[in-house]
């Protein structure tokens, strides 16, 4: 198989996982304003939540017992039941910790400087990676099964876990059921108006205040599912947060920040052009993501779907 | 507090730092030299905030600063603090003044972003460095200051000490000459109108262009400094969360006087420290709630604290 | 305002600060010798590394104090004064830790500092102890710069420094493996994995010039998704992959490739992967290569010492010592020995004591503490035993200790990853000779020094 194709794999690969990550900060940022560090902290969340509940699920023997039930052809239900308990960890973590941070704290910052917020969910991130520390410890948690249940699949020279395609395709549907819930649907049209003119939508009688809480929840459930989804390939362990949330700020900021596509386009970029550094130049990975943004924010100061010419989210 | 009293503020305070200076223990000295040199930096990114901008790679001139004072040694075999410094603040404003031209175009989350990338390149580009030790960096001695030898002696860390808290007070009171100057009060009004400011014929771009490398040469003055007092420098100096750090102060402290930086810095470094001392698991958590509850309650920062009992009196 | 007021205002709300902290320092202990202990309680760093040796320092001070150590260190604490352990965190960075180091001596008032992980903290403490003059003990950090760069008074490092791991590891390798024709590396984009790599390919070229470099990755610090590294190692199609990976990266590094087949196609030497061993279990393959930076964790010979501490450590922790544990162990162990050594000289000169006069001065002077400086006189070239074995304080002017390595493969046998196959490289293979530059005596051959 030719290195180009490995490329091009490889790196949209990771861009559905860069796509996963960022879409809650992008969404978040694009009704609220607020570029949320805590984002980090909730990746983090959601990657222990998965790794408690659903290795609690396997080391019990759920897996095994529920494999017995319904006996042999039939293992595709005990996996998407595996599958059903992680993503119950990350909509577990988007519920509790989402009206938690937006109605404790962000509510009574609303207005404030931009860059404020920014530090106020600095703040935040500090606070909850400590607090992470405080529940879990520092020990590292394993999650490995679901990352091998689904089999893998060779192309040319090489092997993928079809893991690799349940990420793609969950990248997949979460654009595609934001992007139709944006434009189709009655919620969606107020969102847009929302994020349009935020005090005319107020005048109409728009609940702006439910429709924070919401977005900000949604959004908290989004950066968790994307630790939910990781954990299985990583040891989930303190820091992890801070190493992500840097790589979704620059997802969010070379798509234009607030844009929907955008991110999914920047995702994709930054994902092709890492596959090529690691294939043909590995000294240049460490900087890739950074030098791909300066080149994109010098070419387009405003990234690359800015304001003016698309709408945001 | 108006400018004649911040003056005499100031000069008392530097004559009671350095009288005092041999007579504090060991760590509350070196306590007092890292926090003049943090507030030299924070100086720089108040005039920054001032003008409406907050960098998120300030990083970049506090690392190129200690980096260009430390390097003399391996590659010239200079070792006079005076040459050391004044190279850092040399380099710092050649780089700022090159990199302005860029970045006086953009504004909000787009300056900031688009510095903490240029900050990152600087750090990916130091950790490739082997010959600079990487990550793990080299130490730092000034042999001499204006060829009198004070490495190993027992009045070396008064010297250094004093010699940081000499400059912070002459940055300190440059900064309050220039910020009641024209120039310097057109900072505000750019951040409040840009058009206005047009209007009446005065330059953004160059406002903007010249504070920037007034605040990059005095985050290399500051990042020199550091190094010389602490011995060591590493490409963490570049890393995104040591510009957060910066932003964090200049937050915590408030921008309403050139004494707030200084004043921010050593309060954030005891917090700091003590939190370390106390309480080791959760040191960071210790500084989120601060900061939360400085922007909840004190907007203006901590110097706000002052201002207020102004009005009431 | 008045300026004054500004100022006491000023200075009131900083002292305010230091005032709240101040009071909750913990009183001085009369008789017990204070020991600063820093390792990573948070960060990556912390799971494999700083907690284990957090744990150990925390049993062995507990069963030193009680006494119950086995002999020669069955003396409470050290020489009969008990030992206190103030314990702080090396997350933060370099710049952090020298504040930290200079708090802790002239704040904590602690007697000796066991600590530091990281090398780069390693390198910027140093000459901080030097100048504060507080003896302190690098106990887990790697680099040979530290006293290959520099000679220190005040510093020791009780651990032998990670030039054996390249050359033991490919020493074991070729062992393994004598036609070896290619190899590729994946090595962290920072200090160690630079060295790690740097190391191992001079000592390749010198103990096999004809195997050829495939390809060398260098994934970031952190990075979590080695996918595209794979498939690049994958396709290069090395008979060996070399890895300094450790902690999570490297846990990361191997849940991916496994089911990618790649250790089908190649074998794998992990220099740094011991303190992960035992959670790798059904995600390392048959036959990987680990070393430990010396004998230590599942590699330490049986002795009543290896003993003591695998069974205080498993009753503190729950689960086997690893190698930082064995790192820490050694480090409290040999300070305890130049401690006891150096108490026991003052004695025995002030024994003959003909003069009748001033008898009960000196008598006090002389079963009094040790000062400093003798402890350092009877530290430096100290041979002591450890749990691992005998180490010898023989590098850096006597301040850097040199140990024999251990290299094995791994067989994992009923849920339980074991190493097989081991061989014990004594210290003139894989260490070089005082005065010598660690990578100019890679590049000159390897030649055995005197020891």
């Amino acid at each position: 198989m030719s290195q180009l194709l490995a490329v091009l794999i490889d790196g949209l690969i990771y861009a559905s996982w860069l796509f996963i990550i960022a879409v809650g900060l992008t969404l978040i940022y694009g009704v609220m304003k607020i570029l949320n560090i805590a984002h980090g902290s909730l990746y983090s969340l959601g990657a222990y939540a998965a790794a408690s509940l659903a290795g609690y699920w396997f080391s019990q023997g759920y897996f095994d017992a529920t494999v017995a039930h319904f006996g042999p052809g039939y293992e595709a239900i005990a996996i998407v039941a595996s599958y059903g308990v992680m993503a119950l960890a990350a909509v577990l973590v988007g519920l509790v910790a989402g009206p938690l941070i937006e109605r404790g704290i962000l509510r009574f910052m609303y207005g404030k400087d931009e860059i404020v917020l920014v530090l106020v969910t600095y703040a935040l991130f500090l606070i909850l990676e400590d607090m992470i520390k405080l529940v879990w410890g520092v020990d590292p948690y394993f999650l490995y099964q679901p990352y091998g249940l689904l089999g893998s699949f060779d192309i040319g020279d090489l092997t993928y876990p079809n893991y690799n395609l349940l990420l793609f395709a969950v990248a997949v549907i979460i654009g595609a059921v934001l992007a139709w819930v944006l434009a189709r649907t009655r919620q969606g049209k107020i969102l847009l108006a929302v994020i349009h003119d935020r005090e005319m939508a107020a005048a109409q009688g728009i609940n702006v205040g439910l429709v924070y809480f919401v977005t900000f929840t949604v959004g908290a459930m989004l950066g968790a599912l994307g630790g939910a989804l990781t954990a299985p390939m990583i040891s989930v362990q303190p820091g992890i947060g801070a190493e992500t949330i840097v790589l979704a700020f620059a997802v969010v900021v070379i798509g234009g920040l607030g844009s929907l596509p955008g991110a999914a386009l920047a995702a994709i970029l930054v994902g092709l052009v890492r596959a090529a550094a690691v294939h043909y130049r590995p000294e240049l990975d460490l900087f890739s993501v950074y030098l791909v943004m300066a080149i994109v924010l010098i070419a387009r100061p405003k990234g690359l779907f800015s304001t003016q010419e698309v709408r945001k989210i | 507090m108006s400018r004649d009293r911040t003056v005499n503020v100031l000069t008392v305070m530097l004559v009671v730092l350095l009288a005092s200076g041999p007579f504090l223990p060991r760590w509350a000295m070196f306590l007092s030299t890292v926090s003049l040199c943090y507030g030299t930096v924070v100086l720089g990114m108040m005039l920054l905030m001032r003008t409406g901008l907050v960098s998120f790679g300030h990083g970049l001139y506090y690392c190129l600063g200690a980096y260009a004072a430390g390097t003399l040694q391996p590659f010239f075999g200079i070792t006079e603090m005076s040459i050391m410094i004044g190279a850092a603040v040399a380099v710092t404003g050649a780089v700022s003044a090159l990199l302005a031209l860029l970045l006086r175009k953009y504004r909000d989350i787009f300056f900031a972003m688009l510095s903490l990338a240029f900050s990152m390149i600087l750090y990916g580009l130091l950790v490739k460095t082997s010959a600079l030790g990487s990550t793990d960096g080299f130490n730092v001695t000034a042999e001499t200051l204006f060829g009198v030898r004070i490495a190993g002696t027992a009045y070396e860390r008064y010297l250094i000490f004093a010699v940081t808290a000499f400059l912070a007070w002459i940055c300190a009171m440059g900064m309050l000459r220039y910020l009641g100057s024209h120039r310097g009060r057109l900072a505000e009004a750019v951040r409040d109108n840009e058009l206005r400011v047009e209007y009446m014929g005065a330059s953004v771009a160059n406002t903007i262009h010249v504070n920037y490398v007034v605040s990059a040469m005095l985050a290399g003055l500051g990042g020199s400094l550091m190094a010389i007092s602490v011995g060591h420098i590493d490409p963490e100096m570049a890393y995104w969360t040591t510009s957060g750090e910066f932003v964090f102060i200049t937050i915590l402290a408030g921008t309403g006087n050139v004494l707030a930086p200084f004043l921010g810095a050593a309060i954030f470094e005891t917090i700091r420290s003590f939190a370390y001392e106390y309480s080791p698991n959760t040191w960071q958590m210790a500084l989120g709630i601060t900061m939360l509850l400085v922007i909840m309650f004190l907007p203006g920062g901590l110097w706000s604290l002052f201002a207020r009992t102004r009005k009431a009196g | 305002m008045r300026p004054l007021r500004a100022l006491s205002r000023f200075t009131a709300l900083a002292l305010a600060t230091v005032a709240l902290a101040v009071p909750a320092a913990p009183a001085l202990a009369q008789d017990s010798i204070r020991i600063g202990l820093v390792t990573f309680l948070s960060g990556p760093a912390a799971g494999p590394f700083g907690v284990p040796a957090r744990l150990a320092a925390e049993a062995i001070v507990e069963s030193l104090n009680a006494g119950k150590a086995p002999s020669p260190y069955n003396a409470k604490g050290f020489g009969g004064s008990p030992i206190e352990l103030v314990v702080i965190d090396e997350a933060g960075g370099a710049t952090k830790q020298v504040a930290e180091f200079r708090n802790l001596i002239s704040r904590q008032n602690v007697d000796f500092v066991v600590g530091y992980i990281s090398s780069g903290d390693c390198l910027a403490i140093a000459p901080v102890a030097e100048e504060l003059k507080r003896l302190t003990v690098l106990f887990d950090c790697g680099t040979p710069r530290v006293f290959e760069e520099a000679s220190y008074k005040y510093v020791f490092r009780t651990r032998a420094h990670a030039t054996m791991d390249a050359v033991a590891g490919a020493r074991y390798l070729l062992e393994q493996r004598p036609d070896l024709g290619a190899y590729a590396g994946i090595n962290q984009n920072y200090a160690w994995g630079h060295d790690s790599w740097a190391d191992w390919t001079a000592v390749m070229s010198v103990l096999k010039p004809e195997a050829k470099v495939t390809t060398s990755q260098m994934p970031k610090f952190g990075a979590g998704q080695y996918g595209a590294e794979i498939s690049a190692l994958m396709q290069s199609g090395p008979e060996v992959i070399h890895s300094s990976l450790w902690g999570g990266d490297l846990e990361a590094f191997m849940l991916q490739a496994t089911p990618r087949g790649l250790f089908k196609r190649s074998g794998l030497v992990l220099v740094a992967g011991e303190p992960n061993l035992h959670r790798l279990v059904g995600n390392v393959p048959d036959g990987t290569i680990v070393g430990a930076r010396g004998p230590h964790g599942v590699f330490a010979p049986k002795s009543t010492l290896n003993d003591w501490l695998r069974q205080i450590y498993q009753a503190k922790a729950g689960y086997a010592p690893n190698y930082p544990a064995y790192s820490v162990a050694q480090a409290f162990l040999g300070l305890k020995a130049a401690y006891e050594k150096a108490r026991l000289e003052k004695v025995q000169k002030a024994i003959p004591m003909g003069a009748n006069r001033n008898v009960k001065e000196e008598m006090e002077k002389a079963y009094g503490r040790p000062t400093t400086e003798e402890v350092i006189a009877a530290f430096e070239g100290l041979t002591f035993d450890g749990p691992s074995g005998k180490v010898m304080m023989k590098l850096g002017k006597g301040h850097q200790a040199v140990q024999g390595t251990a290299y094995g493969m791994t067989r994992t046998v009923g849920g339980e990853v074991r190493l097989e196959n081991i061989k014990y490289y004594p210290v003139e293979q894989v260490q070089p000779p005082e005065g010598v530059n660690s990578l100019d005596w890679i590049k000159g051959g390897l030649k055995p020094g005197k020891w």
